[in-house]
């Protein structure tokens, strides 16, 4: 079913609900165009978030949005696993957010299966108040794994992969909440990669964090594009050409400017674009 | 040239005596409720505490020593003049005296003697059935109050949209709340006494408290769901997690020690109150204890006595004489004792949670 040409629909509806057979077999061609977003109009009750966005987002990337508070960057990053559900009165009122050609407010999607697929990274760490192994296998306690072998070979596959692995081995068992500011966002991001998502949508995961933890989160974004697609919300512009392959600028619900990130930063055709890259307003 | 003036001097004027005034009213308001309490308190200790201590039996046989007052059903107590001796004893032991005293007459030839005994109802024996009854009262509602009011709690803060329905529940919880205990105690007796054909019985007793504590538990669990940081939540089910796994693995057993300081307010409330059981669950003399039924579900359909109605029959409902204050005060010692004992225990059981899961 990896093929980059549309695929047709019955057996990928299926990849959506059944997540325990991986979505991609290793090593397959990265798609062009893993989410597709058509004519996006987005609303919290009566008031207009999202202005007819259009976005395509490429598979094993990562595609940062930038813009001032308020644009509708984390608003549409919550439409990816359907987050906005939560809040009362909000509704896509027009056009469609495709991942995989599956349209994900479509009737067939189930939003639960849909974020075992679409795992998130908040802003403000959350590790659960208890161990950090219970924390790395809530994912798979609740899909109702209970194997002792599988768990602890997922717990340091997952800490490894979030580079947490050597720092926290000797204390497994210890709560999470006795990690640093830091820490506690890798372990966060170690147990999102560790129900194997296939996109990690991040919402300013290192606006809380030094400059040393920004740093070791950045590096460790780098290394999970090679496994995932990354959406990264973020406020620093050189967090995003640090880190991105493309960025979108948000303004006013709007998306003013999507583009391959050194040309967003270098070269922006849009003069708001630049403006804001610039420094000189936002 | 002097020195300079101080500019920090206190100013003359009415401030700082206003301040001071102000300080000592809150002050004294503090320690006059200080004081009533402790004179409430000790008044019970004091005259309470003999009564038990005073009780103390030695046995024959395991465990070798009881308490009358404690492990013992209510009786009326003789008291009459035998051989030039005042006596005073309660109903079983005087009969048997009666008898031992009437047979070693007859053996020794002499006429049988004659007794002529005051009686004084609920002044000898003890309070186990009232004890009995009260923890069976209290254990069986703060069970339905917990369970139905945690549910709705849990259906008010996390399923439930906010809207003109869930806002007009709330004001009706809330007026639940201000609704007066005797008001419950018809409730019961119309609902489930006479309608659902209970009669007076543990059962009725039990839902009729349940709904006099509801509001308390709702509203104190619905503060305690909402504490939990939203966080929790949100990364639960950003893995997958649905509603009912988020809350019951990251929600409610952060939420329990609160819900937990919520249900021990509830038990002071439910062991303490006599209104709602006077019609529905109490009465005011039983001589079987609850588990001595013919079939065990006549459990449930069985009334029982209680340490608060106990209180108030043998405070207003019977002659007054120097035998009764000793049982008033006895019980009303015991009944202080034993919802400090529930409510502890509540506290320890809360504390340890707290220490286990913390934020």
């Amino acid at each position: 079913m990896e093929t980059s040409s549309p695929a047709p629909v019955a057996p990928v509806t299926r990849s959506l609900a059944t997540p325990s057979k991986p979505a991609r077999s290793p090593g397959a061609e990265p798609l062009p165009t893993l989410i597709d977003i058509k004519n996006l109009d987005f609303y919290y009750g009566a008031k207009q978030a999202l202005f007819d966005i259009n976005l395509e987002i490429p598979d094993r990337r990562v595609t940062a949005f930038i813009g001032p508070s308020g644009c509708g960057k984390s608003t549409l990053l919550r439409c990816l696993n359907r987050m906005n559900d939560l809040i009362d009165g909000t509704a896509v009122k027009r056009g469609e957010i495709k991942i995989r050609n599956v349209d994900i407010y479509g009737s067939a999607v189930d939003p639960i299966e849909l974020r075992k697929r679409v795992g998130m990274v908040f802003q403000k760490s959350n590790p659960f108040p208890k161990s950090i192994y219970e924390n790395i296998i809530y994912g798979l306690r609740i899909q109702g794994v209970k194997s002792k072998t599988k768990l602890d070979e997922v717990v340091e596959k997952s800490l490894r992969g979030a580079a947490l692995w050597d720092e926290v081995k000797d204390r497994l068992h210890e709560s999470g909440l006795g990690l640093s500011g830091g820490q506690q966002q890798r372990l966060c991001i170690a147990r999102t990669i560790a129900v194997e998502p296939e996109v990690i949508l991040m919402d300013e995961p290192c606006s809380a964090l030094d400059p040393i933890a920004t740093a070791k989160v950045e590096e460790l974004i780098h290394e999970l594009k090679k496994q995932f697609t990354i959406i990264i919300v973020t406020h620093s512009m050189q967090q995003a050409a640090r880190c991105s392959d493309r960025t979108a600028f948000f303004y006013m619900g709007k998306l003013i400017e999507f583009d391959e990130t050194h040309n967003i930063f270098m070269n922006p055709k849009n003069a708001q674009t630049e403006a804001y890259v610039s420094g000189r307003f936002g | 040239m002097s020195a300079p003036a101080n500019p920090f001097a206190p100013r003359p004027g009415s401030l700082r005596r206003t301040e001071n005034a102000v300080a000592y009213v809150f002050r004294f308001a503090t320690y006059f409720i200080l004081l009533c309490g402790v004179f409430v308190f000790g008044n019970i200790c004091l005259k309470g505490l003999p009564t038990v201590t005073g009780a103390f039996r030695g046995l024959d046989h395991f465990p070798y020593v009881t308490n009358t007052f404690l492990f013992e059903a209510p009786e009326s107590l003789y008291v009459f003049q035998h051989e030039g001796k005042k006596m005073e004893m309660g109903d079983t032991e005087y009969r048997a005296f009666r008898e031992a005293e009437t047979a070693r007459a007859a053996a020794e030839g002499r006429p049988a003697p004659k007794f002529k005994a005051q009686s004084y109802v609920y002044a000898a024996g003890g309070i186990w059935p009232c004890i009995v009854g009260t923890v069976l009262l209290v254990v069986g509602s703060m069970t339905i109050a917990l369970l139905l009011g945690v549910s709705a709690a849990i259906y008010l803060s996390e399923y439930a949209r906010d809207g003109a329905f869930v806002r007009f529940t709330r004001l009706a919880i809330l007026n639940l709340a201000g609704v007066p205990s005797i008001v419950f105690g018809l409730f019961g007796f119309a609902m489930f006494v006479l309608y659902f054909d209970w009669n007076v019985s543990l059962l009725a007793g039990w839902f009729t408290l349940a709904f006099m504590v509801l509001p308390v538990v709702i509203t104190a669990s619905e503060e305690a769901l909402k504490a939990v940081p939203k966080g929790f939540r949100e990364g639960s089910l950003a893995l997958g997690a649905t509603k009912w796994q988020t809350i019951r693995k990251n929600v409610l057993p952060y939420a329990l020690p609160g819900i937990l300081t919520s249900s021990i307010l509830g038990i002071a409330r439910v062991a303490g109150e006599t209104a709602p059981i006077m019609f529905t669950a109490a009465y005011v003399v039983r001589d079987k204890l609850p588990w001595e039924v013919a079939k065990s579900g006549d459990f449930f359909f069985q009334g029982v006595m209680a340490l608060p109605y106990h209180i108030y029959v043998v405070s207003s409902k019977i002659p007054q004489n120097e035998y009764t204050q000793r049982v008033q005060y006895g019980t009303a010692f015991v009944f202080l004792a034993i919802v400090a004992l529930i409510a502890g225990s509540s506290i320890l059981l809360r504390n340890k949670l707290r220490g286990r899961y913390q934020w």
